[in-house]
């Protein structure tokens, strides 16, 4: 268990909905949920989640922790913004989906394996070593997440649109070795620490 | 009668005479109606035409006139001729809009309009002018019953239009429950913040207004009389027995609590579970502070329980949402939360309802911190810890909440007196000897709040679950007894600011009793109307149908066994005349001659003409000014029926269908308002009583050798314009089908 989550265990004891209003994104919107559930009917990817909005914010309520930041529903939002549109509440929906995913994430509660956190986290680290996202790299990084074998078979797959890229120029093998960079790296990475220690300060995660 | 002169004005304005032979028209209204002066006009009701009319009253003494133009519910202003009797034939709505155009349809139309002059000829002759009923003194004071704030708002809104008011209180202060609540929800913007009730205010701005006065520890031990001669006996609380006169009463006795000890399984009668009411009596003793539990203990967290005993399928419990609970626990929920926002508060509902701006005051509860549970309570066990067991219906799994306190939202009962169906049945076994009938009925006169000495009963009639009877949509206020208005709760469940919107428009009904009372005039809904019904009291056989089925229990027996009538309780709907059995009963311009004449006065072709007549008794209220709709919005229907208005489904006589089919039409087809539980009748039970007189109908149709479907009763609403006119078309081809009456050439 992450430090973390323990403190959280700790300073919130039974009580996730007030946890969730201070450390989750737009958490302070859950308590003013009023059930309608057209946010469950609402959402494209509906049928395919285990927890609508809806239950989540009934889970939130009823102090389930370790289902809601275990669950991976939250991950599946596409941000269509559907949900948000037509809340009568104007709860921020689809922000507070991320915010609970991002949340989970830290805390480290989030379902392994769930494939929107792991591009999420490729993603998140190819651009933040350059400050450019390169896009090779990245690609090729994703396609080999579940091992080599995987990950030529991945790419014989994806072969014809990669050779199409290269013939239209959008992509740059030579990006393999080192790939664009911005001027100041240095000067990004520490913008990135600073923005984490406040935002890390702000949620009580530090 | 020599004094009597009739005359018939056609009018051949909109189009009636384009296509109508107005010629002809006038022969019948001179030939076979008998009219002394028949005359016609293009444009009868502009000034030209009116003051024709006027001229012939002035200088030939016309005493009953015959309009044949447009519907009786058109161009009434200009028609209004208050000195003599007058009747319309409806040539335009009736005729000219509602048959289809071209020469094939030439003649059908013209029958169907000389129809309508011979029936408005026939029935002018049978009417008289209604006299009115112009008593020497009547009262315009008003009585509340009901001191609380349905009672008060009634009593202040009749005083402030200058009406003296009298109050009858049973406790011993106004305020009513207003008084056991620390605050109340709140009626303006921004719907934020429990208010205070305001019942110290308006106690005493009733208690020093110059025009209300209060009876306190008072109860009705007696009311006698009729709108504009109310007659109450006030007991007070030394014994003493005052006597006030009043013109119309306020019914504002309010509502008591469900009682929680009916609710064991939730939690009733046990430590630490209490009802609302229980909660705002810690409120008030907590003045501000922490609300303690009766052990002392601070309530650190608590659950409030919707719909506990209400909304119950199972028949046990209040079967109907009280409406004001949801609002009442979010109110409670802030007494703890702007106390102590730690204090943990849990509502546990099914639904939530907040009529009106409550929604912005849940939403005040849920920034405030409240938790909003949706789940059905199954088991509350009280004591030290309370715990409560739900279903949680959005994750859809059994639950339980742990509280120092348990609040169970228990709903309104009414309290409207006795339950007449009741009363009537032990008042008929108690008759009988029946010695525990006769205990009961001591009993029941107990728990009466009016005491009415009524021969229907000693209160209003009451709807379902309790409530007095009113007609919801049209007339929310008007109960079943003329002069007598309920407010608030003992109407419907409601909350404080819906009792006094009730109690403001209940005091105006009762305003406007008061005044029709004194112009001798009938109450809603026909309040200009000046005939009452008058009984040839030789011929009464004494059945008592009259004095039984009357929806406003008008009518008394008088001490030989008689009925005795009491005008001004009378809505004139004709219920009665409808079910004399010996005809009896009638009105000056409404009566069993009337209608009959009109009936026979239609020429019915021998069967050879292969036209058939169908007689349409529609209900003045909903159904003529759908057949009027239908003509408006042109919509074509067959020639072959004669409609007649009748005041009421209920007044229908089963003489006038007798002598339609003796005389030879085809079929009668009667139109009148929806009946029972959901009732749009107009005078509540008078289309219920039409459907029951003509369910009993059949034999005389067998004795006939009538079928069955030659008499036809159909609930029509006043939107129903278009599907009166299919209505219609289906009962003109089914008779086709059956073939025409054998019963043609004898009447």
């Amino acid at each position: 268990m992450t430090t973390a989550n323990q403190n959280a265990l700790a300073k919130y004891k039974n009580n996730f909905l007030k946890e969730v209003e201070a450390n989750v994104e737009d958490g302070h919107w859950v308590k003013m949920c009023m059930q309608c559930g057209v946010c469950a009917g609402s959402c494209p990817l509906g049928p395919h989640w285990e927890h609508s909005p809806q239950k989540l914010f009934m889970m939130i309520r009823a102090g389930k922790r370790e289902e809601v930041l275990g669950s991976d529903s939250m991950w599946m939002c596409t941000s269509c913004y559907n949900c948000i549109v037509r809340c009568p509440r104007k709860l921020p929906i689809t922000h507070i989906m991320h915010g609970l995913a991002n949340y989970a994430h830290r805390l480290d509660l989030a379902p392994k394996g769930q494939p929107t956190r792991d591009i999420a986290k490729l993603f998140w680290d190819n651009l933040a070593k350059t400050g450019r996202v390169n896009e090779l790299k990245f690609s090729l990084a994703m396609y080999f997440k579940d091992g080599f074998g995987q990950g030529v078979k991945n790419a014989m797959a994806m072969q014809a649109t990669g050779l199409g890229l290269l013939k239209a120029k959008r992509l740059n093998p030579m990006e393999i070795i080192g790939g664009h960079k911005c001027k100041d790296i240095s000067g990004i990475k520490k913008m990135i620490a600073k923005a984490r220690e406040i935002e890390d300060r702000r949620r009580g995660l530090a | 009668m020599a004094d009597n002169k009739f005359a018939a004005y056609i009018c051949s304005g909109c189009g009636i005479g384009d296509v109508l032979n107005v010629g002809a028209l006038e022969k019948i209204a001179q030939k076979e109606g008998k009219m002394a002066i028949v005359k016609n006009h293009p444009f009868l009701c502009n000034a030209e035409g009116v003051q024709l009319i006027k001229d012939d009253i002035a200088n030939e003494g016309v005493t009953h006139l015959c309009i044949a133009a447009c519907s009786r519910r058109a161009k009434a202003e200009a028609f209004s001729f208050p000195t003599v009797a007058v009747s319309r034939a409806n040539l335009r709505e009736g005729v000219l809009w509602v048959i289809a155009e071209g020469a094939d349809h030439d003649e059908v139309r013209q029958e169907m309009a000389e129809d309508y002059v011979r029936m408005g000829c026939a029935e002018v002759k049978k009417m008289t002018l209604p006299g009115g009923n112009l008593k020497e003194s009547s009262s315009k004071r008003i009585l509340v019953v009901g001191g609380g704030m349905s009672g008060m708002t009634a009593a202040l809104a009749a005083a402030d239009a200058g009406y003296e008011t009298v109050v009858v209180e049973k406790s011993g202060e106004l305020g009513g429950f207003a008084n056991k609540l620390l605050k109340r929800v709140p009626f303006s913007g921004p719907y934020a913040e429990p208010q205070p009730t305001g019942a110290a205010n308006m106690t005493a701005r009733v208690s020093h207004h110059p025009l209300i006065k209060v009876h306190l520890n008072s109860t009705l031990a007696e009311t006698a009389g009729a709108p504009g001669r109310f007659n109450a006996k006030i007991a007070q609380e030394s014994g003493a027995v005052a006597e006030e006169l009043v013109g119309a009463i306020v019914q504002a006795t309010g509502f008591t609590t469900y009682d929680i000890a009916k609710l064991p399984e939730l939690g009733g009668g046990q430590a630490n579970v209490v009802d609302q009411a229980g909660l705002e009596a810690m409120a008030k003793a907590a003045n501000g502070g922490a609300i303690k539990r009766a052990d002392g203990k601070e309530v650190k967290s608590v659950v409030f329980v919707q719909c506990a005993g209400q909304r119950d399928a199972s028949g046990v419990h209040l079967p109907y949402c009280s409406g004001h609970c949801c609002a009442t626990s979010i109110k409670q929920a802030m007494y703890f939360k702007d106390q102590n926002p730690d204090v943990d508060t849990v509502v546990i509902y099914q639904d939530l309802r907040v009529p009106g701006m409550g929604e912005d005051f849940y939403r005040s509860a849920q920034q405030k911190g409240v938790i909003f549970t949706k789940g059905k309570a199954g088991r509350v066990t009280g004591g030290d810890n309370c715990k409560v067991e739900f279903r949680d219906l959005i994750l859809d799994e059994d639950t339980s909440a742990e509280a120092d306190l348990v609040v169970l939202a228990t709903g309104q009962v009414p309290s409207a007196g006795v339950n007449l169906d009741d009363w009537t049945a032990t008042v008929t076994a108690a008759e009988s000897g029946d010695e525990t009938a006769k205990a009961k009925k001591i009993e029941l006169q107990k728990t009466s709040v009016l005491n009415l000495t009524y021969r229907q009963g000693p209160d209003v009639p009451q709807f379902k679950y309790g409530f007095a009877d009113s007609h919801f949509i049209c007339f929310p206020y008007e109960t079943r007894r003329t002069g007598i208005y309920a407010a608030g709760p003992v109407r419907r469940p409601m909350d404080m600011l819906q009792a006094q919107e009730d109690a403001t428009g209940a005091a105006l009904k009762a305003i406007q009793a008061v005044e029709n009372a004194a112009r001798g005039r009938a109450a809603h809904p026909r309040a200009w109307d000046l005939s009452f019904p008058k009984a040839r009291l030789e011929g009464c056989t004494q059945c008592k149908r009259c004095t039984v089925e009357c929806p406003f229990g008008a009518i008394d027996e008088d001490e030989k066994r008689f009925p005795l009538f009491n005008e001004e309780r009378c809505r004139r709907c004709g219920t009665c005349m409808g079910a004399c059995p010996v005809r009896v009963i009638s009105f000056e311009n409404y009566s069993c001659d009337t209608v009959g004449s009109q009936i026979k006065a239609v020429n019915i072709p021998d069967e050879f003409e292969e036209k058939p007549r169908i007689l349409i008794l529609a209900c003045e209220n909903d159904a003529y000014p759908a057949l009027d709709m239908a003509g408006i919005q042109r919509i074509t229907y067959s020639a072959y029926v004669r409609a007649i208005p009748v005041r009421c489904l209920g007044s229908v006589n089963t003489i006038w269908i007798t002598d339609a089919l003796n005389s030879g039409y085809d079929g009668v087809m009667m139109m009148g308002c929806k009946k029972g539980d959901d009732y749009q009748c107009h005078f509540v039970k008078g289309s219920e009583m039409a459907h029951y007189r003509m369910s009993k109908i059949g034999d005389t149709l067998k004795q006939l050798g009538l079928e069955p479907e030659r008499v036809q009763t159909q609930e029509v609403a006043i939107t129903d314009n278009a599907r009166v006119a299919r209505l219609i078309d289906e009962y003109v081809a089914q008779i086709n089908e059956i073939g025409l009456s054998p019963m043609k050439g004898f009447g």
